[in-house]
Protein backbone atom coordinates (compact mmCIF):
# COMPACT_ATOMS: atom_id res chain seq x y z
CA UNK A 1 0.00 0.00 0.00
CA UNK A 2 1.26 3.45 -0.99
CA UNK A 3 2.02 6.64 1.29
CA UNK A 4 -0.80 8.18 -0.26
CA UNK A 5 -3.26 5.51 0.10
CA UNK A 6 -2.17 5.45 4.07
CA UNK A 7 -2.79 9.25 4.07
CA UNK A 8 -6.14 8.58 2.30
CA UNK A 9 -7.23 6.04 4.98
CA UNK A 10 -6.37 8.07 8.10
CA UNK A 11 -7.92 11.34 7.23
CA UNK A 12 -11.08 8.90 6.63
CA UNK A 13 -11.06 7.90 10.04
CA UNK A 14 -10.40 11.24 11.17
CA UNK A 15 -13.31 12.20 9.47
CA UNK A 16 -15.51 9.39 11.02
CA UNK A 17 -13.94 10.41 14.33
CA UNK A 18 -14.75 13.72 13.90
CA UNK A 19 -18.60 12.86 12.50
CA UNK A 20 -19.31 10.34 15.86
CA UNK A 21 -17.97 13.06 18.27
CA UNK A 22 -20.26 15.77 16.90
CA UNK A 23 -23.25 13.53 17.09
CA UNK A 24 -23.03 12.54 20.56
CA UNK A 25 -26.00 12.91 22.57
CA UNK A 26 -25.33 15.37 25.86
CA UNK A 27 -26.86 13.43 28.58
CA UNK A 28 -25.47 13.76 32.19
CA UNK A 29 -22.99 10.83 33.01
CA UNK A 30 -21.32 11.69 29.58
CA UNK A 31 -20.90 15.49 30.65
CA UNK A 32 -19.60 14.51 33.96
CA UNK A 33 -16.45 12.20 32.71
CA UNK A 34 -16.20 15.23 30.14
CA UNK A 35 -15.85 17.76 32.55
CA UNK A 36 -14.80 15.86 35.63
CA UNK A 37 -17.89 17.33 37.33
CA UNK A 38 -19.37 16.53 40.26
CA UNK A 39 -23.13 16.11 40.78
CA UNK A 40 -24.60 17.95 43.49
CA UNK A 41 -27.99 17.81 43.21
CA UNK A 42 -30.34 15.44 40.97
CA UNK A 43 -30.25 12.03 39.23
CA UNK A 44 -26.97 11.33 36.84
CA UNK A 45 -29.05 8.86 35.15
CA UNK A 46 -31.46 10.90 34.59
CA UNK A 47 -32.84 10.78 30.49
CA UNK A 48 -32.71 14.68 29.57
CA UNK A 49 -30.61 15.61 26.64
CA UNK A 50 -28.79 18.42 26.77
CA UNK A 51 -29.12 20.55 23.10
CA UNK A 52 -28.12 23.93 24.12
CA UNK A 53 -25.86 25.49 26.75
CA UNK A 54 -25.73 29.14 27.33
CA UNK A 55 -22.82 30.72 29.34
CA UNK A 56 -22.92 34.11 31.81
CA UNK A 57 -22.40 35.10 35.20
CA UNK A 58 -25.29 37.88 34.62
CA UNK A 59 -28.58 36.53 35.73
CA UNK A 60 -30.31 39.60 33.74
CA UNK A 61 -28.67 38.13 30.41
CA UNK A 62 -30.13 34.50 31.23
CA UNK A 63 -33.61 36.34 31.88
CA UNK A 64 -33.56 37.62 28.51
CA UNK A 65 -33.55 33.67 26.61
CA UNK A 66 -36.29 32.81 24.68
CA UNK A 67 -34.72 29.50 24.09
CA UNK A 68 -36.39 26.66 25.86
CA UNK A 69 -34.28 25.00 28.36
CA UNK A 70 -30.55 25.22 28.14
CA UNK A 71 -27.91 23.95 30.34
CA UNK A 72 -26.56 27.19 32.28
CA UNK A 73 -23.00 27.30 32.71
CA UNK A 74 -21.99 29.74 35.12
CA UNK A 75 -19.54 31.05 38.37
CA UNK A 76 -22.40 33.07 39.82
CA UNK A 77 -22.96 30.88 43.08
CA UNK A 78 -25.40 32.25 44.74
CA UNK A 79 -29.03 31.26 45.52
CA UNK A 80 -30.05 33.72 42.78
CA UNK A 81 -28.56 31.55 40.12
CA UNK A 82 -30.87 29.18 41.07
CA UNK A 83 -34.09 31.57 41.19
CA UNK A 84 -33.46 32.12 37.92
CA UNK A 85 -33.06 28.97 36.50
CA UNK A 86 -36.22 28.30 38.10
CA UNK A 87 -37.94 31.41 36.43
CA UNK A 88 -36.04 30.63 33.17
CA UNK A 89 -37.28 27.09 32.92
CA UNK A 90 -33.53 25.81 33.27
CA UNK A 91 -33.31 22.46 34.28
CA UNK A 92 -29.33 22.05 34.64
CA UNK A 93 -26.97 24.17 35.92
CA UNK A 94 -23.38 23.97 36.01
CA UNK A 95 -21.33 25.45 38.41
CA UNK A 96 -17.68 26.39 36.63
CA UNK A 97 -14.56 27.98 37.81
CA UNK A 98 -14.66 25.79 40.53
CA UNK A 99 -17.42 27.26 42.33
CA UNK A 100 -19.30 25.27 44.79
CA UNK A 101 -23.16 25.22 45.72
CA UNK A 102 -24.28 26.38 49.12
CA UNK A 103 -26.69 24.59 50.77
CA UNK A 104 -29.57 26.89 50.25
CA UNK A 105 -28.98 26.69 46.41
CA UNK A 106 -29.31 22.84 46.49
CA UNK A 107 -32.27 22.84 48.66
CA UNK A 108 -33.87 25.41 46.32
CA UNK A 109 -32.39 23.46 43.07
CA UNK A 110 -33.31 19.89 44.68
CA UNK A 111 -37.29 21.25 45.20
CA UNK A 112 -37.51 22.46 41.27
CA UNK A 113 -36.28 18.92 40.38
CA UNK A 114 -33.21 20.25 38.76
CA UNK A 115 -29.44 18.48 38.17
CA UNK A 116 -27.30 20.32 39.61
CA UNK A 117 -23.11 19.73 39.01
CA UNK A 118 -19.78 21.65 39.39
CA UNK A 119 -16.75 21.75 37.22
CA UNK A 120 -13.20 23.08 38.09
CA UNK A 121 -13.11 23.86 34.34
CA UNK A 122 -13.28 27.00 33.39
CA UNK A 123 -16.19 28.41 31.61
CA UNK A 124 -14.25 28.54 28.24
CA UNK A 125 -12.53 25.28 28.57
CA UNK A 126 -16.17 23.71 30.22
CA UNK A 127 -18.11 25.46 26.74
CA UNK A 128 -15.40 24.48 24.20
CA UNK A 129 -15.63 20.83 25.44
CA UNK A 130 -19.14 20.85 24.94
CA UNK A 131 -19.40 22.61 21.87
CA UNK A 132 -17.03 20.13 20.66
CA UNK A 133 -19.47 17.32 21.66
CA UNK A 134 -22.38 18.60 19.60
CA UNK A 135 -24.25 20.71 22.41
CA UNK A 136 -25.44 23.75 20.39
CA UNK A 137 -25.13 27.78 21.78
CA UNK A 138 -28.58 29.42 22.08
CA UNK A 139 -27.69 32.47 19.38
CA UNK B 1 -58.02 34.47 42.43
CA UNK B 2 -55.40 37.48 44.04
CA UNK B 3 -52.51 36.80 45.33
CA UNK B 4 -50.74 39.45 47.58
CA UNK B 5 -46.87 39.56 48.98
CA UNK B 6 -44.60 41.85 50.83
CA UNK B 7 -40.96 42.11 49.74
CA UNK B 8 -38.63 43.04 51.81
CA UNK B 9 -36.01 45.48 50.69
CA UNK B 10 -32.73 44.24 50.73
CA UNK B 11 -33.14 40.69 51.49
CA UNK B 12 -31.56 38.63 48.27
CA UNK B 13 -32.37 35.19 49.60
CA UNK B 14 -35.80 35.61 49.78
CA UNK B 15 -35.95 37.35 46.63
CA UNK B 16 -38.09 36.12 43.72
CA UNK B 17 -40.64 33.79 46.34
CA UNK B 18 -43.37 35.48 44.85
CA UNK B 19 -42.84 34.91 41.33
CA UNK B 20 -42.39 31.51 42.14
CA UNK B 21 -45.84 31.10 44.03
CA UNK B 22 -47.35 32.45 40.93
CA UNK B 23 -45.22 30.36 38.36
CA UNK B 24 -46.87 27.49 40.54
CA UNK B 25 -50.42 28.81 40.16
CA UNK B 26 -49.96 29.78 36.70
CA UNK B 27 -48.85 25.65 36.03
CA UNK B 28 -52.16 25.00 37.05
CA UNK B 29 -54.10 26.42 34.92
CA UNK B 30 -53.24 24.93 31.61
CA UNK B 31 -51.83 27.88 30.23
CA UNK B 32 -49.31 28.15 27.28
CA UNK B 33 -45.89 27.46 28.47
CA UNK B 34 -44.09 31.20 26.43
CA UNK B 35 -47.50 32.76 28.44
CA UNK B 36 -46.34 31.52 31.49
CA UNK B 37 -42.65 32.47 31.07
CA UNK B 38 -43.32 35.89 29.93
CA UNK B 39 -45.78 36.32 33.45
CA UNK B 40 -42.86 35.07 35.41
CA UNK B 41 -39.66 36.50 33.83
CA UNK B 42 -41.08 39.91 34.01
CA UNK B 43 -42.58 39.43 37.65
CA UNK B 44 -39.37 38.15 39.16
CA UNK B 45 -37.85 40.92 37.21
CA UNK B 46 -39.87 43.60 38.92
CA UNK B 47 -39.29 41.90 42.09
CA UNK B 48 -36.13 41.41 42.27
CA UNK B 49 -35.92 45.34 41.27
CA UNK B 50 -37.79 46.01 44.78
CA UNK B 51 -35.30 43.98 46.67
CA UNK B 52 -32.28 45.49 44.87
CA UNK B 53 -33.67 49.30 45.04
CA UNK B 54 -36.35 50.46 47.66
CA UNK B 55 -36.76 49.63 51.51
CA UNK B 56 -40.04 47.23 51.15
CA UNK B 57 -43.21 46.91 48.76
CA UNK B 58 -46.27 45.08 48.01
CA UNK B 59 -46.99 42.75 45.21
CA UNK B 60 -50.38 42.14 43.82
CA UNK B 61 -51.63 39.51 40.64
CA UNK B 62 -55.20 39.33 39.57
CA UNK B 63 -55.54 36.03 37.61
CA UNK B 64 -58.76 36.47 35.37
CA UNK B 65 -59.76 34.26 33.24
CA UNK B 66 -58.10 36.34 29.96
CA UNK B 67 -55.16 37.81 31.68
CA UNK B 68 -53.09 38.53 34.83
CA UNK B 69 -52.57 42.13 36.31
CA UNK B 70 -49.73 42.00 38.40
CA UNK B 71 -49.27 45.86 40.83
CA UNK B 72 -46.29 46.07 42.39
CA UNK B 73 -45.65 49.23 44.71
CA UNK B 74 -42.48 50.27 46.83
CA UNK B 75 -41.28 52.55 49.14
CA UNK B 76 -37.91 53.60 47.64
CA UNK B 77 -35.70 56.27 45.91
CA UNK B 78 -38.30 56.56 42.97
CA UNK B 79 -36.80 56.75 39.82
CA UNK B 80 -36.11 60.28 38.20
CA UNK B 81 -35.59 60.07 34.85
CA UNK B 82 -38.22 56.86 33.44
CA UNK B 83 -36.92 57.06 30.21
CA UNK B 84 -33.98 56.89 31.42
CA UNK B 85 -34.19 53.74 33.36
CA UNK B 86 -36.05 51.89 30.29
CA UNK B 87 -32.77 52.21 28.27
CA UNK B 88 -30.63 49.07 28.14
CA UNK B 89 -27.90 49.22 29.83
CA UNK B 90 -28.85 52.63 32.28
CA UNK B 91 -28.30 51.08 35.78
CA UNK B 92 -27.68 52.56 39.67
CA UNK B 93 -27.63 49.68 41.13
CA UNK B 94 -24.71 49.06 43.88
CA UNK B 95 -22.02 46.65 43.66
CA UNK B 96 -24.14 44.33 46.01
CA UNK B 97 -27.09 44.18 43.55
CA UNK B 98 -24.83 43.30 40.76
CA UNK B 99 -22.33 40.35 42.58
CA UNK B 100 -25.98 38.75 42.86
CA UNK B 101 -26.26 38.94 39.04
CA UNK B 102 -28.39 41.95 38.53
CA UNK B 103 -27.98 45.28 38.12
CA UNK B 104 -27.29 45.62 34.00
CA UNK B 105 -29.98 47.63 33.37
CA UNK B 106 -31.58 45.29 31.49
CA UNK B 107 -34.42 45.06 34.10
CA UNK B 108 -36.88 47.07 33.38
CA UNK B 109 -36.64 46.99 29.41
CA UNK B 110 -36.98 43.08 29.70
CA UNK B 111 -40.20 43.84 31.81
CA UNK B 112 -41.65 45.90 29.23
CA UNK B 113 -40.69 42.76 26.01
CA UNK B 114 -42.29 40.07 28.05
CA UNK B 115 -45.57 42.09 29.18
CA UNK B 116 -48.53 43.35 26.76
CA UNK B 117 -48.65 46.51 29.21
CA UNK B 118 -46.19 48.05 31.26
CA UNK B 119 -47.37 51.22 32.99
CA UNK B 120 -44.81 52.98 35.64
CA UNK B 121 -45.34 55.63 37.83
CA UNK B 122 -42.78 57.37 40.35
CA UNK B 123 -42.01 59.78 42.58
CA UNK B 124 -38.21 60.72 43.79
CA UNK B 125 -38.35 60.21 47.79
CA UNK B 126 -41.64 58.32 47.98
CA UNK B 127 -41.68 55.26 45.90
CA UNK B 128 -42.53 53.33 42.42
CA UNK B 129 -45.61 51.84 41.48
CA UNK B 130 -45.36 49.32 38.49
CA UNK B 131 -48.41 47.72 36.87
CA UNK B 132 -47.74 44.82 34.27
CA UNK B 133 -50.32 43.11 32.14
CA UNK B 134 -49.77 39.87 30.56
CA UNK B 135 -52.78 39.06 28.55
CA UNK B 136 -53.81 35.07 28.37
Amino acid sequence: MGENSILKIINTENLLLTFILNVDTMKIPLLMQLLEARLVCGDAENHRIIEHAFASDLMSDVLTLDACSPLLITGLSNVQTIRTAEMADIHTVLLARGKKATPEMIALAHQNDMVMLETPYSIFKTSGILYQHGVKPVY
Amino acid sequence: MTFTYEIEGGNFSRAGTASSDIKKALKQLDLDYTIIKRVVVSLYEAEVNIVAHARRGTLTADIDPDRIVMVLDDQGPGIPDIDAAMTAGFSTASSRVREMGFGAGMGLPNIKKNADSLNIQSTVGVGTRLEIVVNF
